[in-house]
C-alpha cells in the first residue's frame, strides 16, 4: 500500500521479491545494493541465521529518481522462503505494491517454484490482495545451472497471468535490474490508474 | 484492506507538532511515526543520529512479528513494546491499529514517564490519523484525480534511463 506524503512531495512503494528456499531472492537485493550508486540506496538490512538464510527478511530502501516532482522509493523487501517461515511470509505481504517471484530453474526446484507460486497466491489472499490485480513479474533465476529447465516450459508451468518474464543470473547480475525495473513500472502505472 | 495512507501538509504540521512536544515532555531522544507497513511518516529529536529508514522497517517488522504472537495466544494485539539496553531504551506503541510510534530514550528519562506521556500524545497522533483518512475518503470520493494520474509512460521510462 503506498503512502503518498505531500510535505515531503514523496511516495513510497513496496516490492517484494517471493519464492521458495534458495532461489536467489537475497541475492537479488545483494546485487541492486551493490550495483546501485551510494545517494540512491540505503542500509541493506538482512536478518538471516547464522548460515546465512533469511530468518525473517531482507531490506533495501532504494531512491529511484523524481516523478512530476515527487521523490520515488521503493522500499525492497525478501521473505524467508523456507516452508515452515510462513507466518513471517505472510507479515511481509502486509501492504505491498508489486511483487517479483522469483523461480529457481533447476528441474528438482520445480515443484517447489509451484508450490510457492501457490502460497503466494494464498498469503496475498489472506492480506486481501489477488495476485490477479498485483503488479507482478517472474523471473528464472540460475539460468547457468546445467540442470536448468526450458525457459517455455518453465514459463507453461508457472506464470500466471501473462506476466513480464525474465531470464537471470542472479550472482552475476543478469536479469536483475531488468526486473526490478518491470515490477516498479507496473507499480507506477497503477497508482497512475487510482 | 486499508486506503492507502495520503499526508499534507497540514496534517504533517500537526503530527510534526505532538511529537516535537512529546520529545520535550518525556525527555527523549528521538520521536519518531512510522506506519506498520514501515513507511516512515514524521520524526522528532535527534534524528540525523540515526538511520531512518532502516528504523522505521525493522520497528514494522517488529511489530508485525509481536502481532502475529499475540494472535496465536489469543490476544487482539501487543499494545506496547519496550527495549531495555545498557544505555538506550526504546519503547514502542501501536496508535489508531495502523501507525506505531516509537520513543529512544536514556537515564534522563523514566519509562514510566515516557509511558504517561506517550498516552496523552498517541490520542493525539490518533485524532489527526482519522482526519488524514476522510480526507482520503473525501478526494476519493470526490473523483479528484491523483497526482500521479497524469504520468506518462516517458516519465516513467525516464526513471529508469540511466
Amino acid at each position: 500500500m503506498s503512502f503518498i506524503n505531500y510535505a515531503a512531495r514523496e511516495i513510497n512503494v513496496k516490492i517484494v521479491y517471493y519464492g521458495p528456499g534458495l532461489c536467489g531472492k537475497t541475492t537479488n537485493l545483494q546485487y541492486i545494493y551493490e550495483r546501485s550508486n551510494p545517494q540512491q540506496k540505503g542500509k541493506l538490512i538482512s536478518l538471516a541465521t547464522e548460515t546465512d538464510r533469511t530468518l525473517f527478511f531482507d531490506f533495501l530502501p532504494l531512491d529511484l529518481g523524481s516523478v512530476r516532482g515527487f521523490k520515488t522509493r521503493f522500499h525492497l523487501y525478501t521473505v524467508p522462503g523456507q516452508i515452515f517461515y510462513d507466518a513471517s511470509r505472510k507479515l511481509i505481504l502486509k501492504g505491498v505494491d508489486g511483487v517479483a517471484f522469483v523461480a529457481d530453474s533447476q528441474e528438482a526446484r520445480m515443484d517447489a517454484n509451484v508450490e510457492s507460486l501457490h502460497n503466494l497466491v494464498v498469503n496475498l489472499r489472506e492480506n486481501g490482495f489477488e495476485l490477479k490485480n498485483m503488479p507482478y513479474v517472474l523471473q528464472f533465476n540460475k539460468r547457468d545451472l546445467p540442470t536448468a529447465v526450458g525457459v517455455d516450459e518453465m514459463y507453461r508451468k508457472l506464470n500466471f497471468k501473462g506476466e513480464p518474464s525474465f531470464e537471470a543470473i542472479a550472482t552475476e547480475g543478469m536479469g536483475v535490474f531488468e526486473t526490478l525495473k518491470a515490477v516498479a513500472k507496473q507499480v507506477l502505472y497503477d497508482l497512475r490508474r487510482k | 484492506m486499508d486506503t492507502s495512507l495520503v499526508m499534507y501538509q497540514e496534517e504533517f504540521d500537526r503530527i510534526s507538532a505532538v511529537l516535537n512536544r512529546l520529545r520535550v515532555d518525556a525527555n527523549a531522544k528521538i520521536v519518531f511515526l512510522v506506519d506498520k507497513n514501515g513507511q516512515q511518516i514524521a520524526g522528532a529529536g535527534e534524528i540525523d543520529q540515526v538511520d531512518t529508514t532502516s528504523l522505521a522497517s525493522l520497528t514494522a517488522g517488529n511489530v508485525a512479528a509481536t502481532d502475529g504472537l499475540a494472535k496465536l495466544i489469543g490476544e487482539k494485539e501487543f499494545s506496547i513494546l519496550f527495549h531495555e539496553g545498557k544505555k538506550d531504551n526504546i519503547h514502542i506503541s501501536i496508535v489508531g491499529q495502523r501507525l506505531i510510534l516509537v520513543v529512544i530514550f536514556d537515564e534522563r528519562s523514566s519509562l514510566g514517564l515516557v509511558r504517561l506521556r506517550v498516552r496523552k500524545a498517541a490520542a493525539e497522533v490518533e485524532g489527526v490519523l482519522t482526519q488524514m483518512e476522510a480526507k482520503a475518503r473525501e478526494v476519493g470520493s470526490s473523483g479528484q484525480e491523483s497526482p500521479f494520474a497524469e504520468i506518462t509512460d516517458e516519465d516513467i521510462d525516464a526513471l529508469f534511463s540511466e
